[in-house]
């Protein structure tokens, strides 16, 4: 780690991963040079982009158009009482960089959309997916085939959460796992569903790891594999995820070529 | 021959809360169908009107997506896994009635 030029303040910082095998100085420079994307700063959102500022991601973009309601603070650790009514990616900001300075924090207050998210996505290693909805979720998948990006997708409902990562070519899209979204009426209601305080601080900080590991180019990320967490039996289990070769998407002779804005389901929002 | 069904929890409610119960029959199609004999009104969360599987319910047998083994011909035996599998977004809800 002869010509890394860390300060001083930087080799004490990142003490424990510059002394790690496998990451050292050589893979902290690299995490300070990488640049990752929350997409959704809520309860998956603000784990992972807590740690991944704490493990010294050099860029950190997020997106959200929401303010901090006090129904947030129960999971959403970005965030203090006192934040309440602010823009949510502001609030995140104060909170990375007090944390670590060298993160340089992007912020998108705005609704994602086919319109916006390519210019959006382009410029990061990675993508980090914590959103709500359905239709967000198709938009990143499809956005991040055709950009060719990595897409660490993480969901929660009520005690249960799933863990994949998608990544172009090598493995299945959301897509092969899912062909199309839910119609809006098998949603017809839009009351939050529930969930463990807890529950998106595990599946969001599993989202961080597989971040860090392929940053760092370390061990096996969880491609082609889906991750399913049951907080109740307190039970992990893997299921085998393949790419489907009729994929609408990723397939060779894709059906979908352009984005598209799924019809929301109610007020959804990113 | 009796397999193991895990519930995903927006189905817990139709099975009386129970997020693993124990069905029978020789494939998929079989042991879905007694699932329906049991607790009604789960085929209708699973299948669309046209009697297929909705495009965001996977069915798991151990590790595999039925999908790519012989889909709901899929053999089953004694001991065998079977998970349902929903797309989940978070705090959206997927299904109806819950």
């Amino acid at each position: 780690m002869s010509d890394l030029d860390f300060s001083e303040e930087q080799i004490h910082r990142y003490a424990r991963h510059i002394i790690l095998p496998n990451v050292g100085g050589k893979g902290q420079k690299r995490l300070l040079e990488s640049k990752v994307l929350i997409i959704g700063a809520g309860g998956l959102g603000s784990p992972a982009a807590y740690y991944l500022a704490a493990a010294g991601i050099g860029t950190i973009g997020i997106i959200d158009f929401d303010e901090v309601d006090i129904s947030n603070l129960q999971r959403q650790i970005l965030y203090n009482t006192a934040d309440i009514g602010r823009a949510k990616v502001d609030s995140a900001k104060d909170t990375i960089v007090s944390l670590n300075p060298d993160v340089k924090v992007e912020c998108y207050k705005e609704k994602l959309t086919s319109k916006n998210i390519k210019e959006i996505i382009e410029g990061y290693d990675i993508i980090l997916d914590g959103t709500d909805n359905f239709p967000t979720r198709y938009l990143i998948n499809d956005a991040c085939i055709i950009l060719n990006k990595i897409n660490v997708h993480g969901s929660i409902f009520r005690f249960e959460g799933q863990l994949t990562v998608f990544k172009p070519k090598e493995g299945p899209c959301y897509r092969c796992l899912y062909p199309e979204p839910p119609p809006p009426g098998m949603v017809p209601s839009c009351q939050e569903a529930g969930v463990l305080g807890v529950l998106p601080g595990i599946i969001g900080t599993l989202q961080a790891i597989e971040a860090l590991k392929l940053i760092l180019k370390i061990g096996r990320p969880l491609i082609g594999s889906l991750l399913l967490y049951d907080s109740l039996k307190t039970e992990f289990r893997q299921m085998r995820l393949r790419r489907d070769t009729k994929c609408p998407v990723c397939s060779e002779n894709p059906t979908i070529t352009e984005l598209i804005d799924y019809e929301e389901f109610c007020g959804v929002r990113v | 021959m009796p397999v193991s069904v895990r519930i995903p929890s927006p189905l817990m409610k139709l099975t009386k809360n129970q997020g693993e119960v124990s069905a029978e029959g020789k494939d998929i199609r079989e042991v879905l169908s007694d699932m329906e004999r049991q607790y009604p009104g789960i085929k209708e969360r699973l299948y669309d009107e046209d009697g297929s599987l909705r495009r965001f319910i996977n069915i798991y047998k151990n590790e595999e997506d039925i999908r790519f083994l012989n889909g709901e011909s899929t053999h089953v035996q004694d001991g065998d896994e079977i998970s349902i599998i929903p797309a989940i977004a978070g705090g959206i809800l997927l299904s109806k009635n819950l």
